[in-house]
């Protein structure tokens, strides 16, 4: 059975990612974009060194332009952007739309993995219709109308939204709304007629949009996968993602934390350093023992998902479940023990816990995740 | 076909040949266990037969050097025989403070005649050792041991008196911490040392515990002659063997958090006791806290996994046995609450001979000894945020 630990390459890939993030994408970064209210939401000279240092086709065939590096490879990837909270593209077209096209897709359409392993073209998938995930609730309708189809429905929550090239929607083709079967797969060009995309903020700053489709004619060609048949490679692309997000709230969670730990050995209250209080102690030994499980649990997805072993949805949920647990652990301990300065919108300890909170949601939280790997699990 | 592979093939043959039919399913109470040592009954010639067989191959010691009677196996090849005898549900064939404890701290620290004289034994199940550390005024602060041996030329004389010792009454010989020099730092004047439980002057008493059942004893030491080829590495220097021996015990009760092969998971246990309801667990309450308890038994055993495979590529953290131990014992200790919860009334039954879930009740009680023996869990938080996240 395979090792627990990276492999050099892999280890390589991490150690590059966080000189990166670190130099190119700093916390102070996602604060300006955040306060400017840029409207692209990351910074394009950013992502042209990420693309140059290969990240945006980690996972991208090499046939594509790719390094098809694999899910633990770019899972560092993520990692290490998730302690700088750096805003980029990578997960919504690196992860999602590279996946979508390589699991879903026909020859033509995977040429767009070109573009995405060059960081020119840019995806987005908008699948969740309330504000909890539920990616078997599909409302939105696909109506067949000579050779294509009509769409109509709304989208909300969708990352990158606003500045895709592609956006791919799941669409209902037969069945009832919650049915597992008769949910199809589009590509969608957000600039064809009918289409609406609108730039939502949240506490993160980062880049989330609401899709509304009223009318919109695509062709036959716009079926990513087969008609009816999209909630299988759907499932299997929220699973890869979900590990992806857990990955990131690993990151974000540890630089979380390692601030955290900082802050108690130089803050001084009572003539001592806030760390000499044993009450304090145990409660940062609970969360970084609580975040060696995390490290664990990613990893493993990570391993499963690149093996196809048959444990690897269960293994992406719990560990999505666990690293949002967590995530959410370490976030509110660290602005309670930063004291009122956790409080101040100038400390960045705030603003891991204003990033936690979408990523948790995203592709579904603890909730979600525990339900499913309970349903997995056969209880 | 991989020399792994061979391995598994010619395991799973002897397995089949060689494990009693009596000893393929799951135990059904401690009194399952096997023990071996001087005085150990066996509940079963099965039992005794398969004890033989395993140590005849070294497979109750299966990573432990061939020349002192182990198995002489890779960690993967170990990993391949506990996959076979799972396949099976074989039981374990000898449960061994030796095996556990003493005997890796003999391996790493001991002379050659200590390992020639005591290892071979252990593998065997001819000997059961118990644990002398802990003393009345010495429990987390185990340092503060006050166990006082005397140089008297070729041998101590040993004086004082431990407690919670498990089994001390039942065991052959035990490993205890003795304070050899009284006036230096409390942590450089400690060996350890080994000595047989018939040596004159040795004496125990039963101590009853909250489950009704009395495997821990207070242990007497009255003018007991140790002699000194029974030290353990150098004499006074015995503090950081004995954490070493403490990093083995953490991760062997840490351990209780993962669920044994052929037993049944709490998942399925609750589903026989509550039921299904559309695919689902009939109480909607108890399942979200299962599966929750499943996601972080998930955790715990790819930790524990991992901290393995880091060690063994060298990029171990230390201390990670202090984390396995929390993380270990208090999964197991809400898997025995939520069992309880479960089985409802029917898990409490204290006495009879078809309860609904057996035991339970005392296996409950027993999980929340986890948390204290071998290092209390607020100790392994401290060990923790002292060590590795350097708070102070
Ligand atoms: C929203 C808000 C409004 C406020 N309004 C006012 C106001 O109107 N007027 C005013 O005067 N003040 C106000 N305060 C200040 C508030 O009273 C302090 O923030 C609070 O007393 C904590 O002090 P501190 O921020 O210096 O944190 P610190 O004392 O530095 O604490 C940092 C962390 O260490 C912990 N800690 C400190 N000492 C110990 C110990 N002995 N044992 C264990 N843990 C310890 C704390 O619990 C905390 O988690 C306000 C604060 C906030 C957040
Ligand atoms: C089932 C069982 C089997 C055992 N078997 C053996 C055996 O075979 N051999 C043997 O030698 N011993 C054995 N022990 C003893 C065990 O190692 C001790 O009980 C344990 O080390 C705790 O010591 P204590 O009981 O004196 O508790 P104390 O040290 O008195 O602790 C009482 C409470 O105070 C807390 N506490 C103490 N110090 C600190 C601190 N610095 N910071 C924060 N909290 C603290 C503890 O965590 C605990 O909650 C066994 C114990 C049990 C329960």
């Amino acid at each position: 059975m395979q090792k627990l630990v990276l492999t050099e390459e892999q280890q390589m890939l991490k150690d590059a990612a966080q000189g990166l993030f670190g130099e190119q994408a700093p916390v102070s970064q996602l604060r300006k974009l955040r306060d400017e209210k840029d409207p692209l939401g990351y910074v394009p000279e950013f992502w042209n060194h990420a693309v140059e240092l290969g990240l945006a086709g980690t996972l991208v065939p090499e046939s594509h332009g790719g390094s098809e590096f694999g899910h633990v490879g770019m899972g560092q990837v993520m990692e290490e952007g998730g302690r700088t909270l750096a805003a980029s593209p990578l997960f919504a077209s690196g992860v999602l739309g590279a996946c979508a096209l390589i699991l879903a897709g026909n020859d033509s359409q995977k040429e767009i993995l070109n573009g995405i392993a060059d960081g020119s073209h840019l995806t987005a998938l908008a699948i969740d219709e309330t504000g909890r995930h539920q990616p078997l609730r599909v409302a939105t309708k696909a109506e067949a109308q000579g050779d294509g189809f009509v769409l109509n429905g709304s989208k909300t929550f969708v990352v990158d939204g606003h500045i895709a090239n592609t956006l791919i929607v799941s669409a209902r083709t037969s069945g009832g709304e919650r049915d597992e079967s008769g949910i199809t797969l589009f590509l969608v060009d957000p600039k064809a007629e009918g289409v609406t995309v609108e730039r939502t903020i949240f506490p993160d700053g980062r880049n989330y949009a609401k899709v509304t489709l009223d009318n919109v004619a695509v062709g036959a060609d716009a079926v990513l996968g087969e008609k009816d048949q999209g909630s299988a490679p759907l499932q299997k692309l929220l699973d890869i993602g979900s590990a992806h997000l857990a990955a990131e709230l690993l990151g974000l969670s540890s630089e979380a934390f390692d601030r955290t730990v900082a802050y108690m050995k130089e803050r001084k209250q009572f003539g001592v350093y806030i760390s000499s209080f044993q009450a304090l102690q145990h409660r940062a030994a609970h969360m970084w023992s609580e975040l060696e499980q995390v490290k664990s649990m990613v990893l493993k997805a990570f391993m499963a998902l690149d093996a196809g072993d048959e444990q690897a949805s269960m293994l992406a949920s719990a560990a999505k479940a666990k690293a949002s647990q967590v995530a959410e652990l370490v976030t509110n301990e660290g602005v309670q023990l930063h004291g009122g300065m956790g409080m101040t919108d100038e400390y960045d300890i705030g603003l891991f816990m204003k990033r936690a909170r979408p990523v948790q949601l995203l592709l579904g939280d603890f909730r979600y995740h525990a339900d499913r790997v309970a349903g997995l699990k056969g209880f | 076909m991989t020399d792994l592979d061979t391995f598994r093939q010619e395991t799973r043959a002897w397995l089949e040949e060689n494990c009693p039919q009596s000893m393929r399913s799951p135990m059904k109470s401690d009194k399952d266990v096997c023990w071996g040592g001087r005085n150990f009954k066996f509940q079963s010639e099965d039992q005794r037969l398969w004890l033989e067989r395993m140590a005849d191959k070294g497979w109750t010691a299966p990573d432990w050097p061939t020349e002192y009677g182990g198995g002489g196996l890779s960690r993967e090849q170990h990993k391949v025989l506990l996959e076979e005898m799972a396949r099976i549900q074989a039981r374990p064939p000898l449960n061994s403070f030796g095996i556990w404890m003493i005997g890796p701290a003999i391996l790493k620290f001991g002379s050659e005649a200590l390992k020639q004289q005591h290892l071979p034994p252990i593998v065997r199940g001819e000997i059961r050792w118990c644990q002398g550390y802990s003393e009345p005024g010495a429990g987390s602060d185990l340092a503060g041991l006050q166990a006082r041996a005397e140089d008297k030329g070729d041998h101590f004389i040993v004086n004082g008196q431990k407690i919670w010792t498990s089994y001390a009454d039942k065991a052959d010989w035990m490993f205890a911490l003795v304070r050899t020099n009284p006036d230096v730092k409390k942590q450089e004047g400690i060996s350890l040392v080994l000595f047989d439980m018939e040596t004159p002057g040795v004496s125990t008493r039963p101590i009853k515990l909250i489950s009704g059942e009395s495997p821990f004893c207070e242990t007497f030491l009255d003018d007991v002659r140790v002699e000194k080829d029974q030290v353990v590495g150098e004499v006074d220097k015995g503090w950081t063997i004995a954490k070493y021996l403490l990093t083995h015990e953490r991760s062997m009760i840490g351990n209780m958090g993962s669920t044994a092969a052929g037993q049944k998971t709490l998942a399925e246990l609750a589903v026989d006791a509550v039921g299904l309801e559309d695919g689902k667990l009939a109480d909607p309450m108890l399942r979200t806290e299962i599966a929750s308890w499943a996601i972080d038994s998930i955790g715990y055993e790819l930790t524990a996994e991992r901290a393995k495979d880091q060690a063994k590529s060298g990029q171990g953290v230390g201390n990670v046995s202090a984390m396995l131990k929390l993380a270990g014992t208090e999964l197991n200790k809400r898997r025995y609450e939520l069992l309880v919860a479960a089985y409802g009334s029917e898990g409490l039954l204290w006495e009879g001979d078809d309860r609904p879930a057996g035991a339970l009740p005392q296996e409950w009680l027993r999980t929340k000894g986890n948390s204290i023996e071998g290092g209390t869990s607020e100790v392994q938080l401290n060990i923790i945020a002292k060590n590795i996240l350097g708070l102070g």
